[in-house]
């Protein structure tokens, strides 16, 4: 018995959203008693890999080779499919994540194992099976799934619980995984990535606004506001369709799905389809002219006033905070 | 090219869900469904589009019961040739995957675009379980999907950005936004619809791997707390010693 967390990297480093499906599988693997692996694909530093001992994981198995530096879901699919069934996993866990919503539901067939597609909770066993809970209906509801196959998969949804770390170090152990050149399905042609901000998807606290703002012009004190805190800046869609902001700033039921510990929502309305978007959200701020705009009621801290003054006041205040802690 | 589009049918966006026999059952009543936007929109319409610069077919598959018929035949309205109806309860993804598997696998189909969820379960499950039980390559989370002599050519999300990725034909392809432009059915499309073919087939045997045991709403709407426009440094304190989030 085991439970193994596939651990995604970039840029040569574990991504955050992998550091919380290494705790989470490790929390699993305590519960159940058993030993906690971690997969890694690719190259990366030992330093690097044995990080991971921090959130609990014992022993990384590391296929040290180049060919899975590109994400290819087939490829990835056996290779981590071999490593749970020589470990003898149970439990597999990864990251709801771009490339974990893909890996996941193959791993699922192939195992023949039931699967929780972005928990939100660490699972509750009863017996052999597993109860876990998630999200549905766009953040309107929640579920809890039960699993009685001899082996599950899970997927974390980012940002749903905070790692707790230790001092450990994993030791670290090398994986040949048995695939050819025949396995590989996909080419990866040229890569874009958005410099010089934080990914969305990613950010801690996220800085938003709407079509308030009037124009693409008025985005300045955005961007100041979120380059101050450290934040990610979002938009709704209506905004990205005219272009004043860029597609993938785009948040709510046909963009992304973002859980930030703190959204400021400046000049939205709250329709429910952006709501879709950015409930799970820990704590949500709301600056709106409109005291009956209905995304109040979906806020933590409101502030009824109008975004060019409280914006320039708050981004003042911000600074001598930061000046003060 | 003949392209396989699986179509889910969901409550719409505003409805209001509420479960029944203690929480135990999702409560369809008065309740409007639709189309998933993400099949609609961005995979069946990109299907459509391919199909009418190159040739072929587009089919459209629902997992589902009779009352899901004006489903389909918006889908048909919309420009898909024909549809197949396996005539079951969707009990969870993994039963649905088995059925759109082993149709596709009588049929060959060049490709088969799934919408990159769907807005009741938010699973990204069908695609990717599709994928594995035919062995196809699958890339999801497409913005922008070509085809050129068997080989596709599609751009997805990463992480902070997009990646350009080529794959052979036949694969798996997950649509999201920006893949296509809506299209409204026409009065002819809708015409059209009503005597295009619509095959009804039993189910194939397969196992449900999850169930759902309980729903849970969230327990009572957030109580907002309200700050002075002219006190933003009220906002900052509580954000660092109440909410603790700064
Ligand atoms: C099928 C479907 C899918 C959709 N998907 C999405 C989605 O994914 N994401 C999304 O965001 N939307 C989506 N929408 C659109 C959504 O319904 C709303 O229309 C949209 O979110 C509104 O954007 P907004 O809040 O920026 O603009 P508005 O609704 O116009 O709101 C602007 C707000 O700014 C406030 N305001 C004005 N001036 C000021 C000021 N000076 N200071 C402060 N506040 C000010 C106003 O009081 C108002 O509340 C979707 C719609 C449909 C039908």
């Amino acid at each position: 018995m085991a439970v193994l967390s596939f651990v995604e990297v970039a840029d040569g480093k574990i991504k955050k959203a992998s550091v919380e499906a290494a705790y989470y599988g490790s929390k699993v693997a305590e519960g159940l008693g058993t030993d906690s692996l971690a997969l890694v694909l690719g190259t990366i530093s030992a330093d690097e890999l044995a990080t991971l001992g921090q959130v609990g994981i014992k022993k990384v198995l590391h296929a040290n080779d180049a060919r899975f530096n590109n994400f290819d879901s087939k490829l990835y699919t056996k290779a981590i499919a071999e490593a749970a069934n020589n470990a003898g996993a149970n439990v597999v866990v990864l990251s709801f994540s771009n490339n974990g919503k893909l890996l996941a539901p193959r791993l699922s067939v192939r195992l023949k194992a039931g699967y929780v597609p972005g928990a939100v909770e660490l699972p509750a066993f009863n017996g052999n099976a597993a109860v876990v809970k998630k999200n549905v209906f766009s953040g309107k509801a929640s579920a809890q799934y039960q699993v009685s196959t001899e082996k599950k998969v899970i997927s974390v949804n980012p940002n749903s619980l905070s790692p707790v770390r230790n001092t450990n170090t994993a030791a670290v152990e090398a994986f040949t995984a048995t695939v050819t050149d025949a396995d590989i399905t996909t080419t990866v042609k040229s890569v874009d990535k958005i410099t010089g901000t934080i990914p969305l998807s990613e950010a801690e606290i996220v800085v938003s606004a709407g079509r308030g703002l009037k124009g693409p012009e008025n985005w300045g004190m955005i961007e100041e506001l979120a380059r101050e805190m450290g934040a990610a800046t979002a938009c709704s869609r209506p905004v990205a369709d005219v272009d004043w902001r860029p597609h993938h700033e785009h948040v709510g039921q046909t963009g992304l799905t973002i859980r930030p510990n703190l959204y400021i929502a400046i000049g939205i309305s709250g329709a429910i389809q952006h709501l879709a978007g950015v409930n799970g959200s820990k704590v949500i701020v709301v600056i709106n002219t409109d005291a009956e705009a209905p995304f109040f009621k979906a806020a933590d801290y409101g502030i009824v006033g109008d975004a060019f003054q409280v914006v320039p006041k708050l981004i003042e205040e911000y600074k001598k905070f930061k000046a003060a802690h | 090219m003949k392209i396989l589009v699986p179509i889910a049918k969901v409550p719409d966006t505003t409805s209001k869900i509420t479960f029944t026999e203690n929480n135990t059952k999702f409560n369809p009543d008065g309740v409007t469904f639709i189309m998933n936007p993400t099949d609609e929109w961005y995979a069946l319409v990109r299907a459509i589009e391919l199909k009418e610069k190159q040739g072929g077919e587009v089919v459209v598959i629902h997992v589902g019961r009779a009352d899901s018929e004006q489903v389909i035949r918006k889908a048909l309205a919309i420009g898909a040739d024909k549809a197949v109806r396996v005539d079951a309860d969707p009990t969870d993804a993994y039963f649905v995957a088995s059925q759109i598997a082993a149709h596709a696998k009588a049929e060959n189909y060049d490709l088969i675009i799934t919408g990159k969820e769907t807005i009741d379960y938010n699973s990204f499950e069908v695609g990717g379980m599709v994928a594995e039980l035919l062995d196809l390559p699958a890339v999801s989370l497409v913005q922008k999907l070509d085809v050129e002599n068997g080989v596709a050519n599609m751009k997805r999300d990463i992480e902070g950005g997009t990646e350009t990725v080529e794959v052979k034909l036949p694969l798996v392809v997950g649509a999201q936004k920006d893949l296509a432009e809506a299209r409204i059915p026409n009065m002819k499309g809708i015409m059209a619809a009503r005597t295009k073919p619509l095959t009804v087939s039993p189910a194939v045997d397969a196992d449900k791997l999850t169930t759902i045991i309980s729903y849970a709403v969230p327990q009572k709407a957030k109580e907002c707390k309200y700050v002075s426009p002219d006190n933003v440094a009220e906002l900052v304190k509580l954000l660092h010693e109440e909410a603790k989030v700064i």
